[in-house]
């Protein structure tokens, strides 16, 4: 173990070897320690340790473990510090790579998306495996050979001069941040359905595990942690996937065999349109959203009619001498009626939607094997729909691939392997790894889609299964489920369920023992805590190294560098903090939004500043700010949340039917198209600046031997 | 920097098989993609096209990856660009 954590360990080849070697004995006997401690507390649980032991262990275990490796690795050597010693072998830089990407979204919230919405929700895994191939072929290897700290270190030397430095830091730390509030959103759910607490104790738990790591030993620590938890979230995505397959069909390869299960659960789905208990849940949607609608008309009368009919239950109830709890609950009823006309408008409208969203067959999810919403042969209607819909799909693949490409705490990483070559051979084992995951992700859909249809739906109310009840008290808005129709029988329609606990409940779901969905949460826990460090680490990277060092003090010494750097880390996770436990409105929005600032900003500076040798200062400066302004622009425009925010109240009006998370399809070209037409008007970049374009473009040109 | 002719035909390969596999990538990703509705015809049990965005298009862009590391790594040395460890 001292190897992998000793600092002064020398990098020629022989002790490369025995790094190597070390790393692999190391990294065996945890897996396997990993293992074993999963099967001493599955044999705990069938001894009758109780459910809530079981979720603590998992999580103190779990994060005393990174902050362990957190301890082990602490540093205060800059080259340490920012980039691991560069001396990360391919193989575990790859796998370092997949637990920073996979974040709470990946892991938590994709198999989800998928569940609810279908073929649409692959764009998710289309678009987050495919950006690696820019990553590859465009980036990786140059930024390695370019070989500084940072994505703004590489704007500012090659564009010569601190203003696209600038503009760099604006741009990765507010993508960076968007994404991490939304990881340390996750850490706050999975601890508090882990351990009981509230949600806003949780987040301050999950954080104190995020800052031991990448506050001790900066990116070193954080690289070897990613490690161990990209090993912690593989096993624990795989088990109950491999095991609901085993169950529905007697293979153990869920990724080959789910296409059976789709046909099953297409029939299903035909079979539940058709179901008449569904269809009368249906319809007292629709009556319910009619009457909402009814009392839109004539805002007033219905006011007072809301009004007397509570009055009178609480009468009745009193009179009735019924019991003291439903009685307060009636009074509590018509102390919470609107009060203005205003806020009844308001309450009547939201009814109306709420009601209408949930009077549709399946539940609003369109039939699992269907390709794009309408129809192109169908009437004007159903072919816009259909052409919107493939419009938007493409749209949002675009942009999460090049955003992929552009997310500084990814790019970041490929200056940590020690050579060109190992950096191509990393990326290649940073999207095997990641393909692990994501290409399990629609089979785990599938079987889990295939369990509720068959299984959860149809089952009574008395007895209805354990992880219902402890999830709607996590929080409803999450899942809750009403026997609309009275029958005492559970329908899909009955059933609200949110995309991001589907993976947490799929071990319960599937009627798994406890302790695997204790290993499924500390695996969400890993996925979200390693990107949440890698996250911060760029931010405090972004103003410790480019912000203080490069542009205010260039004479300021590593140590005072290095210290700067992890005091900013506690102050931008603090904030984060406040911020997730706000639960801003839509998680995966915040995520997408990332990326599309990521993709319009740094994208076209990157790829040109490297293919292109005339770019040139000015044409990056405008063309970032540009293809940043446009996507900003786009959002704040036409995006309900942030339109409040902003107080935009003009209508919303949409470019080609483009929704707002896909902005980034806009400033993307309009950033490359700035950048080529300015660099084109002013001069060309300097002979030094040309040179360098030359140098990186190459692993090792060895002059004068050629 | 006087940089070759040999430097340049290396980049200029380099040039070549990039936009190769991008075309390769382009194609699996949103010529499939444009396309999806017509290509639903049974593959192993899935309608195709959501066979390929779950799954094929998934593969093919880790063969991309490795077969570009593969080729890189080579042409460095026939180029001698290589590094030295």
């Amino acid at each position: 173990m001292a190897g992998m954590f000793d600092t002064n360990a020398k990098t020629d080849s022989a002790s490369t070897a025995t790094f190597k070697s070390q790393l692999n004995k190391v990294y065996t006997w945890y897996a396997g320690g990993f293992v074993a401690f999963v099967i001493v507390l599955g044999i705990l649980e069938q001894m009758g340790l109780p459910k809530n032991y079981i979720g603590f262990i998992f999580l103190l275990a779990t994060i005393g473990l990174y902050a362990g490796i957190g301890i082990m690795s602490r540093t205060t050597d800059a080259a340490e510090y920012y980039v691991a010693g560069r001396r990360v072998p391919a193989l575990y830089n790859g796998m370092a790579t997949g637990a920073d990407w996979m974040s709470a979204a990946s892991f938590i919230g994709m198999a989800g998306t998928v569940y609810l919405t279908g073929y649409g929700g692959l764009a998710f895994i289309m678009g987050w495996t495919g950006g690696y191939c820019l990553v590859a072929l465009f980036l990786a290897p140059y930024m390695r050979k370019f070989g500084q700290f940072t994505i703004p270190d590489f704007l500012g030397e090659r564009f010569e001069g601190n203003l696209p430095r600038f503009i760099g830091i604006i741009g990765a730390i507010l993508c960076s941040f968007t994404y991490v509030v939304a990881q340390i959103y996750g850490v706050g759910l999975i601890t508090t359905r882990l351990s009981g607490l509230a949600f806003e104790i949780g987040i301050f738990v999950g954080l104190g595990g995020i800052l031991v790591c990448s506050f001790l030993g900066g990116m070193r620590a954080v690289t070897w942690t990613q490690v161990a938890q990209y090993i912690i979230l593989i096993v624990a995505y795989m088990v109950p996937v491999v095991w609901l397959a085993v169950k529905q069909t007697g293979v153990p390869i869920p990724q080959a065999v789910y296409g059976f299960q789709l046909q099953k659960v297409t029939d299903l789905e035909n079979k539940l349109k058709a179901d008449p208990k569904e269809i009368e849940v249906i319809n007292i949607f629709k009556e319910r959203a009619a009457a909402a609608d009814a009392k839109l008309k004539d805002v007033p009368a219905a006011m007072a009619a809301d009004q007397a009919a509570a009055q009178k239950k609480v009468d009745d109830l009193k009179a009735a001498n019924g019991p003291a709890a439903d009685v307060q609950a009636a009074e509590k009823a018509l102390a919470g009626l609107p009060k203005t006309a205003d806020d009844a408008k308001k309450a009547y409208t939201a009814a109306k939607a709420a009601n209408a969203a949930r009077a549709v067959p399946l539940a609003g999810m369109p039939p699992h094997a269907q390709v794009f919403a309408g129809d192109p042969n169908g009437d004007d209607k159903a072919k816009t729909a259909f052409d919107t819909s493939r419009r938007n799909f493409l749209a949002l693949i675009f942009c999460l691939m090049v955003g992929t490409a552009a997310l500084p705490h990814i790019l970041m990483r490929y200056y940590t392997t020690p050579s060109v070559k190992e950096a191509r051979d990393s990326v290649t084992w940073s999207l095997f790894f990641i393909f692990l995951l994501y290409f399990t992700a629609p089979a785990l859909a599938v079987l889990v889609k295939y369990e509720m249809f068959s299984v959860v739906v149809g089952s009574s109310f008395s007895n209805l299964p354990d992880w219902i009840s402890a999830w709607s008290r996590v929080d409803p808005a999450l899942l809750s489920v009403t026997d609309i129709n009275k029958d005492g029988i559970l329908q899909l329609g009955e059933i609200r369920i949110g995309g991001d606990i589907i993976v947490l409940a799929t071990p319960a779901i599937g009627g798994l023992p406890y302790v695997v969905s204790g290993m499924v949460a500390a695996g969400g826990l890993a996925a979200a805590l390693s990107t949440a460090d890698g996250l911060l680490l760029t931010i405090a990277n972004a103003l410790s190294h480019d912000l203080y060092y490069k542009m205010i003090d260039p004479n300021a010494p590593t140590a005072r560098r290095v210290s700067i750097s992890k005091a900013l880390l506690v102050v931008v996770a603090l904030a984060a903090a406040g911020v997730a436990a706000q639960k801003p409105a839509d998680i995966l929005f915040l995520v997408s939004a990332a990326f599309s600032f990521a993709a319009a900003t740094f994208f076209p500076p990157l790829v040109l500043g490297i293919f292109w040798k005339r770019a040139n200062k000015w044409g990056a400066s405008l063309g970032m700010i540009a293809g940043l302004g446009t996507t900003f622009y786009y959002m704040a425009t036409t995006q309900p949340w942030l339109r409040s925010v902003f107080g935009v109240t003009s209508p919303v009006e949409l470019w080609w039917g483009i929704l707002p998370i896909s902005a980034g399809l806009f400033g993307v070209p309009v950033g490359m198209a700035v950048i080529i037409i300015v660099s084109l008007i002013t001069p060309a970049p300097s002979q030094k600046t040309q040179e360098l374009v030359e140098h990186v473009r190459y692993p090792d040109l060895k002059l004068g031997q050629a | 920097m006087q940089v070759s002719e040999r430097h340049r035909q290396y980049w200029n390969k380099n040039l070549r098989i990039t936009a190769i596999l991008m075309a390769i990538w382009f194609v699996v990703t949103f010529v499939v993609g444009y396309y999806a509705r017509d290509l639903s015809f049974t593959f192993f049990g899935w309608p195709f096209s959501v066979w390929m965005g779950g799954q094929g298009a998934l593969i093919v862009y880790c063969v991309i990856i490795w077969y570009y590391a593969r080729y890189m790594n080579k042409l460095d040395i026939e180029h001698n660009v290589h590094e030295e460890d």
